[in-house]
């Protein structure tokens, strides 16, 4: 294996800085990628990664700095600014965080899209169902072909973007957050994937905020801070701690869940039902039972029936069969307004759609759930002095940064969004509350921020029913873990029994889960 | 006259055909626009400033292809602005494509009355002549149909199996399709959507502008206010009821072409004891029965009315 700096790097980035208004997105980065390596992109959300290979792949265009890319001759090539084409051509591949698929087109369609020429009378389907086929032989990405991708799953669905660029034949691969969607076996599988493409000479950027992934896989680890590279390091001579502390350059402390007595049911659900329908994921014949004081987890690839679960939680959605109850009374009828008035407290899954209205400002969403109460009125009419009074007040103690109360909801970044999601849920004093997928796509930051609020409403004797793909966020918090798969739900096994193998291999579909719940 | 009877008849038929051409290039060139995801409400207008122009080009002296090429051009010219305002500005495609068909009608009724300030029978031209290859004249029953259908109306049907070709056996098809599903995967792929947008929305308003000069050209030989009448918003529903597929859209148009045929008819055959308004309000009624079942299922194009602008998240 040569070393970098023997010959010419595949990939060279010289100063690239990128200004949005004030802010200093990237901040004069060099970065250079040889041949057959994989070097990891690590930093916190907002550090500047996105932007960075954004920029790589022509989606933006730097203020300053140049790239440049190794020819078919060898020799550097500047790379022009602002083309995805010129990128493409250059052979450069992205595979995006959120996927850039046609889901009602094949798979074949969808990696063809834009290799032929536009104006021509046919496509030369045989041709490009052979190419498809070999790449998919040596690759060992397996997927059909002829599929409609939105039927595929997450995984095969990241092999579709994978094998996209590998039939433009990239030479440089850059992956954004690919493991944000997989199992553990998933990513496994990816890494296994990954290094034998890196092994053919195919040069791998990959971007993350684990830790422990990009310790396992990368050879080489470059850490951005607030738009600066503050760090660049073989991954053989560095650990978690150093990395971490570049990142983010505080100490973060995850909280850790300690053991607490549980009080009476807060929810219990017995055979509920739930038909599968247009866009609403089926549930079969689910029983649960959730304390005061308790945090149960929900494990589970997306898509299992977790949304299903949330909306009836979140009094969005109406079980066919079975019932709920809430704190051992029947369910509120009325819908989410009721619920809301009965204690319980709801974090969406998809917080900019439905945590927060974002055209509307900080304080209005911060009160968005209890602008009706007599309290916030004065002589009948919406007392908006008061609200922005509070909104000032939940800013500072839930630390919401990024704005005034003015500022619109849809300019936060993800942890602050969150952040007022949380404020506007937990001042409620809610009994039950539901979290779904809380942390997803949050640096460690703001995830420890989120999880140490957990754990306090559960300390108050909240009951919490956390749904989430994150394995580790579930075993750091939940005091119970059960796996949906495929709209059943497992039994809720204390944690200390839980081994993190078996429970990827239930999301999985390959376990107990489903027998156990019939 | 009985029902069955209509249903026998040539002439019914011959008439459905007439009525469906318009509809066919309109229906035709609004999927185009919803397939690469721009919803273009700007159709009745279009069609209206198409009807016109290739009219009062043919009046002044151009042959009658000429005109219909002249027609199309101005659709296109329409489709133009339409997509400028919408693809890279993103403004609403509702307000956008009703601004258009109230600028393209209005700009039609003023360039008319500018033009002919003093005429009280609108003037005539000498329209397409029905004409039909003779193998199909000498087919019974299908002859005497095919006998009154002038060129354009071939050029419909034509463009059936042409549209289907060209959207789900070419790389641009697949291009526009894409773009109408999801234009990120679409720019992720290199290609520009910009320019697959506005080319699919002129694309779409030339054929709307031609199914409008259909109707002074070959339907009827002069041009009148309120001539298209609502065959541009019907164009829309058949778009939805066809699924956003081609060769259902023909048959949604001459479902409504046999509909409307067959209302004249039964107007006749009942004579006074009916108000006509419920005849002429039937192919209405039947388009949205059929509506109904139709769409229910259907698969839009999910960038539909969604803009895309570059370099946003």
């Amino acid at each position: 294996m040569t070393a970098p700096g023997q010959e010419p790097p595949l990939l060279r980035l010289r100063g690239i800085t990128k200004r949005f208004g004030s802010l200093v997105a990237n901040d004069a980065i060099d970065l250079d990628l040889a041949q057959g390596e994989i070097l990891a992109l690590l930093g916190e959300n907002g550090a500047g990664k996105t932007t960075l290979m954004s920029i790589l792949f022509g989606h933006y265009v730097a203020d300053a700095g140049t790239i440049e890319v190794m020819g078919a001759d060898g020799a550097p090539q500047p790379l022009p600014p602002g083309s995805a084409r010129a990128a493409l051509a250059a052979g450069i591949g992205m595979v995006h965080q959120h996927f850039t698929l046609a889901m009602n087109h094949s798979v074949l369609d969808n990696v063809i899209l834009g290799t032929e020429r536009l104006w021509s009378w046919r496509q030369d389907l045989a041709a490009a169902r052979a190419k498809l086929a070999a790449l998919i032989e040596t690759t060992g990405l397996a997927v059909p072909m002829d599929a409609r991708v939105g039927s595929l799953s997450i995984g095969e669905q990241q092999r579709v973007e994978l094998l996209k660029a590998l039939y433009r034949s990239a030479r440089v691969l850059i992956l954004d957050e690919p493991t944000a969607v997989l199992t553990p076996q998933q990513s496994a599988l990816l890494f296994t994937t990954l290094r034998r493409l890196a092994e053919g000479g195919l040069g791998i950027i990959f971007i993350s905020h684990k830790l422990e992934e990009v310790l396992s896989l990368a050879r080489r680890v470059a850490v951005l801070r607030h738009g600066r590279k503050v760090l660049e390091v073989a991954a053989t001579g560095t650990d978690k701690a150093r990395l971490a502390h570049a990142m983010v350059d505080r100490p973060v402390e995850l909280p850790k869940a300690e053991p607490q007595p549980v009080g009476a049911p807060a929810l219990e659900l017995e055979g509920v039902h739930v038909a599968p329908a247009a866009g609403v994921e089926p549930l079969v014949d689910v029983d649960l039972t959730l304390h005061a004081g308790e945090i149960v987890g929900i494990a589970g690839v997306s898509g299992n029936g977790q949304r299903s679960l949330a909306g009836l939680v979140a009094g969005t959605l109406l079980p066919d069969r079975g019932r709920l109850r809430l704190a051992g009374a029947a369910w509120p009828q009325g819908g989410p307004k009721a619920l809301i008035a009965e204690g319980v407290g709801r974090i969406p899954e998809d917080r900019h759609r439905q945590g927060v209205v974002g055209d509307m400002t900080i304080w209005e969403n911060l009160a968005l759930e209890g602008y009706d109460a007599p309290a916030c009125r004065r002589f009948g009419l919406l007392d908006l002095a008061s609200f922005r009074r509070r909104a000032q007040a939940l800013r500072k103690r839930y630390d919401i940064r990024g704005g005034g109360s003015e500022t619109p909801a849809r300019l936060l970044s993800g942890g602050n969004m969150q952040k007022l999601i949380l404020a506007r849920v937990l001042e409620r004093g809610p009994r039950l509350i539901l979290a779904a997928q809380p942390t997803r796509g949050l640096d460690i930051g703001a995830l420890a921020e989120v999880h140490r609020h957990l754990l306090e409403a559960r300390a108050r004797g909240a009951a919490i029913l956390l749904i989430s793909e994150d394995l580790d966020e579930l075993m750091q918090l939940a005091d119970r873990v059960a796996v949906l798969y495929r709209g059943r739900l497992g039994p809720a096994r204390p944690r200390a029994e839980i081994e993190l193998a078996r429970l990827g291999l239930e999301m999985a579909g390959q376990g107990p889960a489903g027998a156990d719940a019939a | 006259m009985d029902v069955l009877d209509i249903l026998l008849q040539a002439s019914f038929w011959a008439a459905t055909l007439r009525i469906a051409t318009p509809l066919i290039f309109g229906t035709l060139g609004e999927l185009i626009c919803e397939r690469a995801g721009v919803l273009n409400l700007g159709i009745e207008g279009i069609m209206t400033i198409g009807a016109m122009s290739g009219w009062l080009f043919v009046y002044l002296g151009v042959d009658l292809w000429t005109g219909i090429l002249l027609a199309a051009m101005i659709g296109a010219a329409f489709g133009l602005l339409h997509g400028i305002l919408t693809v890279p500005l993103g403004l609403s495609q509702h307000v956008t494509g009703i601004g258009i068909t109230l600028l393209a009608s209005s700009l039609a009724y003023f360039t008319y009355r500018v033009l002919l300030p003093d005429v009280a029978t609108p003037p005539r031209i000498e329209p397409f002549q029905p004409w039909a290859p003779d193998w199909l004249l000498a087919v019974p029953f299908l002859g005497p149909v095919a006998g009154q259908q002038t060129a354009l109306t071939w050029l419909a049907l034509v463009l059936v199996p042409l549209l289907t070709w060209v959207l789900y056996r070419t790389p641009l098809g697949l291009a526009l399709r894409t773009c109408g599903e999801n234009p990120v995967a679409a720019e992720a792929q290199g290609l520009d959507v910009y320019a697959i947008r506005i080319g699919a929305i002129m694309a779409g308003s030339a054929l709307m502008a031609v199914g409008g000069a259909f109707l002074t050209l070959s339907a009827f030989n002069a041009f009148f206010f309120e001539m298209v009448s609502g065959r541009g918003w019907i164009c829309i529903a058949l778009v939805v009821f066809a699924s956003w597929i081609p060769w259902k859209a023909l048959l949604g148009a001459l479902l409504f072409g046999a509909f409307d045929a067959f209302q004249v008819r039964l107007q006749q055959m009942m004579g006074g004891a009916v108000p006509y308004q419920l005849f002429l309000m039937l192919p209405y009624v039947m388009s949205i029965l059929a509506l109904v079942v139709m769409a229910r299922r259907a698969a839009y194009p999910q960038a539909l009315m969604r803009a895309y602008v570059k370099g946003q998240r």
